[in-house]
């Protein structure tokens, strides 16, 4: 006796709570087997490229700040590039390590939350979140030290940054940095070689090189999948050319490599930020700029950098104003949503939300 | 040997059990605020304030609402404006700071405090008679010279109109507006 099946297509999300947001995909299912994927975006949609049409260039740091609010900093830091390229102006070379280093930290802290809810995903509930989040913390709250915020940031400005780090960051940098080591070794410990983890992960949803470089995904998914490219070693921006870091490259591209790219980032961008810590010199932290910039009219620039994600860039427009004629935003999330079909058309139901968890995209983002 | 990594995880585990916790319980016990900390009630100083509005003007949101009319009394004492409305509206506020940026006179400081839940929305626009009102406990975000006197929001004591000024109050001197103050202190003198 046969049984008739049929194909069902089931709605994950927006409300889901393993899709980071409020992503929404609609997948048809032959049994457990995923045959056709589409993606439903705008929930989150906010206008942010409107909005940036009638704010001054200085106002427009806020709202960067929520595009993807896991990485706050490196927003910033991509913008302001932009501006400065605008302009034609260069930061003081303190405000570039300040840059750097709160740069690294930030991405740190995505890193740890894409590697906390990755395994979270894959029903380790808890436990490593809670870990990751607790490192996460500390790193927060020397942000506030630094700008009064911890999420919202809005600590850089076109010409560096808001101000100069207050006297008892820098200790409390360094406590954080010697604890950390311990506390991402433990997380290695517990989750690298992890056997669970290997049978979910290993060899599922591989990502082919060139597929990757067809649906121009960048970032951790990108070197994941075994192509060297980071935007920080291409085109070296802020102090990115003064400091010493490998860029960790995958294999397969499977979901396993993708968690393991970001573990070794962590590591990298500790070296990084003991780098920015040693080289720093004494100076002035912003340029002196009027409260209200103007750039030439027709002006254009694109700043970009290799955010947590990926490569984020803005590109400006300027007719003159006080405020940019136009404001692109290439969000790295948008753009690595591509690969969705490729990751899970012939896989298992209990493997979408585990790949979709391996690409770590942002909601903020990819609706801007 | 299969589960051996396994058994390293659960020692972490373990080790972590021993800790102790690294949450604080909030409403009894709480974290150390930084004196950067752009907290939610403004601190504002009438004294130092000529209703200029760059901070409204500065406003990504336009949250701010100042009316001001010429004042009668001015020559005399140097007033520029009156200052009628103050409003800041509270529930779009997104604690940027750009207005504190944007204030020449010093007059407008982020507050230190984040305990502002309100029943009804109208309760969330702050009034300038709750401006005048406030403890000035302001947070040193964006004012350097707070920063380097040692102060602490919510710890030191709150600081008069005197205290907050990038030079000194002696700055405002060569203002239109410095005249108003001198005249201020002779009367606290007399």
């Amino acid at each position: 006796m046969t049984i008739r099946t049929e194909p069902m297509t089931v709605n994950v999300g927006p409300q889901h709570p393993s899709t980071h947001g409020v992503f929404r995909v609609r997948i048809t299912f032959d049994g457990e087997d995923i045959v056709e994927v589409e993606p439903v975006l705008g929930y989150l949609h906010r206008g942010t490229e409107k909005l940036a049409e009638e704010r001054n260039y200085v106002q427009i740091v806020t709202l960067t700040d929520r595009l993807d609010y896991t990485s706050s900093m490196i927003n910033n830091q991509a913008y302001c590039l932009a501006v400065e390229q605008l302009l034609g102006i260069e930061p003081p070379p303190r405000a570039k390590y300040l840059r750097t280093l709160t740069a690294e930290l930030q991405r740190i802290a995505s890193h740890l939350i894409a590697v906390g809810f990755f395994v979270q995903e894959l029903g380790a509930f808890g436990t490593p979140l809670m870990y990751t989040f607790r490192s996460r913390e500390r790193i927060l709250d020397l942000f506030e030290m630094l700008c009064g915020a911890r999420i919202t940031v809005s600590y850089m400005r076109p010409g560096g940054v808001f101000a100069d780090a207050p006297d008892d960051f820098w200790p409390a940098l360094d406590q954080f940095l010697n604890d950390f080591e311990g506390e991402l070794a433990e997380l290695e410990d517990l989750l690298l070689n992890n056997e669970i983890l290997m049978v979910r992960t290993r060899g599922v949803s591989p990502l082919p090189p060139d597929v990757a470089i067809n649906c121009s995904v960048s970032g951790p998914v990108l070197r994941a999948s075994g192509v060297n490219w980071d935007w920080r070693k291409m085109a070296p921006y802020d102090a990115y050319d003064q400091v010493d870091f490998d860029v960790p490259i995958g294999s397969s591209g499977d979901n396993y490599d993708r968690f393991w790219v970001r573990v070794q980032e962590v590591r990298q961008s500790l070296r990084i930020v003991r780098q920015c810590i040693e080289q720093i010199e004494p100076g002035p932290a912003r340029l002196e700029l009027p409260l209200v910039l103007r750039a030439a009219p027709g002006a254009e620039a694109y700043g970009r950098v290799e955010a947590s994600k990926g490569e984020l860039g803005f590109f400006l427009v300027s007719d003159g104003g006080i405020s940019p004629y136009r404001c692109k935003i290439r969000s790295p999330s948008l753009i690595n949503l591509t690969i969705t079909e490729h990751l899970l058309i012939g896989w298992k139901l209990a493997d979408m939300i585990v790949s979709l968890g391996s690409v770590d995209i942002n909601m903020g983002e990819v609706d801007r | 040997m299969y589960g051996l990594e396994m058994a390293k995880g659960l020692l972490v585990t373990l080790t972590n059990l021993m800790r102790k916790p690294f949450t604080v319980a909030y409403p009894e016990q709480r974290v150390r605020q930084h004196p950067r900390f752009r907290g939610e009630e403004f601190t504002w100083y009438e004294e130092r304030c000529t209703g200029c509005a760059s901070c409204a003007k500065y406003c990504p949101l336009g949250i701010i609402k100042i009316v001001t009319s010429p004042s009668e009394t001015a020559p005399l004492q140097g007033d520029k404006y009156l200052l009628e409305t103050f409003d800041i509206e509270l529930q779009r506020c997104m604690f940027c700071g750009l207005c504190v940026e944007a204030c020449p006179y010093d007059a407008l400081f982020m507050g230190s405090g984040f305990e502002e839940g309100q029943y009804r929305r109208t309760d969330l626009v702050i009034s300038i008679d709750r401006l005048r009102q406030a403890d000035k406990n302001p947070s040193t975000w964006f004012r350097p010279q707070l920063e380097s006197m040692d102060y602490r929001p919510g710890t030191s004591r709150p600081l008069g109109w005197r205290d907050v000024g990038r030079e000194g109050w002696r700055w405002h001197q060569r203002e239109k507006a410095g005249m108003r103050l001198q005249g201020r202190n002779a009367e606290d003198d007399a």
